[in-house]
C-alpha cells in the first residue's frame, strides 16, 4: 500500500495488528501456494526468518515436564511445541522427556512418576473440537512435589492461532513459576539491512511472524513502541535528513511528528502516550524537547551549551533521564518532565550513553564505554551501582522486555549485525540473528492488552 | 556570474594543458599567467576532472583555485574531521570559502550541508556529533556573508558511510561534512 506521502524509495504494509487474518482463510495448500505466490512478487529477503539461540542459561532452571496434549495431532502444527520452545529460550526452564504420549487434560498425573524423572511441574492439556473450524485448548499445570493444580485455563482458539495460544500458556505457566508476568505473547521491533535497503519490521518475540512496517533506501533508526503498543515511532533518513515520524500499526498510516530545520531524533514516549521527547537542532545545537504525538504543541525542555540527547521518560513520568557532553564527555543526567534541575547520574568512566528505565523504574539499563569495548550494563537507582552484562565489544541500543526480565540489545558478530538478549542478571543469554543481513536497532514491545 | 564562466574556463584550460594537479609551488597569480597563448579559441569547454582544492601538499595556498562546475559550484564538497573534532582544519578552509562565495553572489542559491561520524559508538549520539560537524562549516559560511536561510545543517550520525570498512582509514573517510546544492537533494 503506497503512503503518498513517502517518496518512491519507501513503501508500508498496513493492516499488521491481528496477523492471523493472513491464516483464517486457507487450508494447508492453498496456503503454501499463496505463500509460493507473495515470494514471487515480494523480494525474496522478506522471508528471511530470524533464528533466536540461548547461549547462556539460568543458574537454577526449573525441571518441567509438558506432555503433548491429547487431540493435538488434529492441528498441522502442536501448540505444545511452542510451549517448550518458548519456556525453554527463556534460559530459566529445563525440559523433561515426556515421550509422545498424549495426556488429556483432566488426567491424574502419575506424580511418583514424574517425580523420579526429575520433573517440579507438569504440563498437561486437550484440545477438543468446537463448531466453525475452532479449537477449546483445556490445559493444566501440576505442581508435582505438592501434587496440586498451580493453574486451570482453557482457550477457544482458531487453526491459525495455534502459536499464540502456545503463547499464552507458556505465559501462564511462566507466571505461576516465576511470579512475574511471562512475554511470550509480545512482540518485538528492529531494523533489518541488506545491501541498500532498510526495513522496520516487527515479529512476535520468539522472531516468528516478521512483517514489514517500512522498507526504505535510506536509514531508519531508532524505533519506540507507543505505550499501548498501537504505534511506532522511528526516525527516517528518506529526506536526505532525520525526520521522526509516528506510524500506526493497525493502519499502516503515518505521519511526520517533527521535520524542523536541521536534524530531528531520538523520539521517547511519554507514559500517557500522547507526547514525545525528542532532539531537535532548529535552534543551533542538539536540545530536548517535548511535542505532542500528532506534531503540535512543541515546548524546549532545558537548555545547554552541549549536546543533550537519548531522553528516556522514567515509567512513572516524574523525570525524563539524558545522555549530555556537558560535563566534556558523554554522561547520563536526568531532569523533571515539566523541566528543572538536571541532575548527573553516571560518574564511572568517561562514555556512558543511551539511558533506558526499567519497567518497574528500579534499575536503568545503558551503555558504558570499557577500555574501548561498549557493553550493556545495569544500575541499580537505589544503590546507584553499576554491573556490566556482557563482555561483547559493540553493544548498542538496549531495552528492556516489558516484564523488566530480559534486555534486547543491539550487537555485533564477526561483523555482522544481530540482536542478542541478557537477564538483569547477567546469567541468560540470549543471541537472535537473520541470515545474510544485518540487524539492529530493536525495540521490546509492551504487554498485550487483553 | 561571468567571472565564474572565466575562472571555470581558466581551470579548464589549465587542467587541459597540463596532466599533473596544480603545483603547490605556484605563486599566486601564476596558474592563469601559464595559460598558452593563442590557445583560447580552441578551447569548447572540456568537463573538469577535480582537481581537490586545498590538498595535503596546499597548506600555505591560500591562493589555491577551487574547481568549480559550469554553474560555477566548487565541485569538491567534502570537509574532512579529524577524530573527536568539530574545527575546520586550515587545509579546508578554502573550500570553505569557495562555496562561501558562490553562495553570496548568488543569493537564491542554497545548500544542505550533511555531518557524519565515524561508525563508533551509539547511533543517536553520534547524529548529535555529525550535526556539530555540519553546523560548523554552517557558521563559517555565515560568517563569510551567506545568508542563514541559505543553509541547512543537518546530521547523518554514521548512518551512510562513504566506506563501510572498519579501520581507522575508513573512519577518517567517514568523519566529513558534504555540501549539497539544490537538486541533490
Amino acid at each position: 500500500m503506497k503512503n503518498a506521502a513517502a517518496n518512491d524509495f519507501s513503501y508500508i504494509i498496513a493492516g499488521m495488528k491481528n496477523p492471523s487474518f493472513r491464516f483464517n482463510m486457507s487450508p494447508p495448500i492453498l496456503r503454501a501456494v499463496l505463500a509460493l505466490v507473495a515470494v514471487l512478487f515480494f523480494l525474496p529477503h522478506a522471508f528471511a526468518q530470524m533464528s533466536i539461540e540461548i547461549t547462556g542459561a539460568g543458574a537454577n532452571r526449573i525441571p518441567i515436564a509438558i506432555a503433548n496434549f491429547e487431540g493435538e495431532s488434529a492441528l498441522p502444527a502442536a501448540v505444545t511445541n511452542v510451549v517448550r520452545s518458548d519456556l525453554e529460550r527463556s534460559g530459566l526452564f529445563k525440559l523433561v522427556e515426556t515421550g509422545n504420549a498424549p495426556i488429556s487434560e483432566g488426567a491424574p498425573p502419575n506424580f511418583g512418576d514424574w517425580k523420579s524423572r526429575g520433573a517440579d511441574a507438569l504440563v498437561t492439556g486437550s484440545l477438543l473440537a468446537q463448531p466453525g473450524g475452532r479449537f477449546e485448548v483445556r490445559f493444566r499445570l501440576h505442581d508435582v512435589q505438592k501434587q496440586t493444580v498451580l493453574a486451570r485455563v482453557s482457550y477457544l482458539m482458531t487453526v491459525g492461532q495455534h502459536r499464540a495460544t502456545g503463547h499464552r500458556i507458556a505465559d501462564v505457566v511462566y507466571e505461576k513459576l516465576m511470579g512475574e508476568p511471562g512475554v511470550f505473547s509480545t512482540r518485538i521491533a528492529y531494523v533489518v539491512k541488506t545491501p541498500g535497503r532498510y526495513e522496520l519490521q516487527i515479529a512476535d518475540a520468539d522472531g516468528m511472524n516478521a512483517q514489514t512496517a517500512l522498507a526504505s533506501r535510506e536509514p531508519i533508526i531508532s524505533p519506540m513502541w507507543s505505550p499501548d503498543g498501537s504505534r511506532l515511532s522511528y526516525v527516517s533518513f528518506e529526506a536526505k535528513k532525520p525526520v521522526i515520524y509516528v506510524h500506526s500499526l493497525a493502519t499502516g498510516q503515518r505521519h511526520v511528528a517533527a521535520n524542523f530545520k536541521g536534524s530531528n531524533s531520538a523520539p521517547a514516549w511519554a507514559p500517557d502516550g500522547r507526547r514525545l521527547a525528542v532532539v531537535l537542532t532548529k535552534d543551533g545545537g542538539s536540545q530536548l524537547y517535548i511535542v505532542n504525538a500528532d506534531g503540535s504543541g512543541l515546548q524546549r525542555l532545558g537548555s545547554s551549551n552541549a549536546i543533550d540527547t537519548e531522553p528516556n521518560f522514567s515509567p512513572d513520568g516524574q523525570w525524563i533521564y539524558f545522555t549530555s557532553d556537558r560535563g566534556g564527555v558523554p554522561q547520563i543526567y536526568r531532569v523533571p518532565s515539566t523541566g528543572g534541575e538536571v541532575q548527573r547520574i553516571t560518574f564511572e568512566g568517561s562514555y556512558n550513553v543511551t539511558p533506558r528505565l526499567s519497567p518497574n523504574g528500579k534499575s536503568m539499563a545503558y551503555v558504558s564505554r570499557n577500555s574501548g569495548r561498549f557493553q550493556v550494563t545495569i544500575m541499580d537507582m537505589a544503590s546507584r551501582q553499576s554491573q556490566i552484562l556482557t563482555d561483547s565489544a559493540k553493544d548498542e541500543s538496549p531495552s528492556f522486555a516489558p516484564n523488566g526480565r530480559m534486555i534486547l540489545f543491539a550487537s555485533d558478530v564477526g561483523g555482522r549485525g544481530v540482536l542478542a538478549a541478557v537477564s538483569s542478571d547477567g546469567r541468560v543469554k540470549q543471541r537472535l540473528s537473520i541470515q545474510a543481513a544485518d540487524v539492529r536497532e530493536p525495540a521490546w514491545g509492551p504487554m498485550p492488552k487483553n | 556570474m561571468n567571472k565564474f564562466v572565466a575562472a571555470a574556463l581558466a581551470a579548464a584550460l589549465i587542467a587541459g594543458c597540463s596532466s599533473s594537479p596544480i603545483s603547490p609551488a605556484a605563486s599566486g597569480g601564476a596558474a592563469v599567467e601559464e595559460r598558452a597563448p593563442g590557445s583560447a579559441e580552441s578551447v569548447r569547454v572540456p568537463p573538469v576532472a577535480p582537481v581537490a582544492a586545498g590538498g595535503a601538499g596546499d597548506a600555505a595556498g591560500a591562493q589555491a583555485v577551487a574547481v568549480r562546475d559550469l554553474r560555477g559550484v566548487p565541485v569538491e564538497r567534502s570537509i574532512y574531521f579529524d577524530y573527536d573534532s568539530f574545527v575546520i582544519k586550515d587545509q579546508f578552509k578554502p573550500l570553505v570559502e569557495a562555496h562561501a562565495r558562490f553562495l553570496v553572489a548568488n543569493p537564491r542559491a542554497k545548500i544542505l550541508i550533511q555531518g557524519n561520524t565515524d561508525e563508533r559508538g551509539s547511533r543517536e549520539y553520534n547524529v548529535a556529533l555529525g550535526q556539530k560537524r555540519a553546523d560548523v562549516v554552517k557558521k563559517a559560511v555565515m560568517l563569510m556573508g551567506v545568508r542563514e536561510d541559505q543553509v541547512e545543517s543537518v546530521s547523518l550520525g554514521e548512518e551512510k558511510p562513504r566506506n563501510a570498512g572498519r579501520d581507522d582509514a575508513a573512519w577518517a573517510e567517514n568523519r566529513r561534512s558534504d555540501v549539497l546544492y539544490s537538486g541533490e537533494y
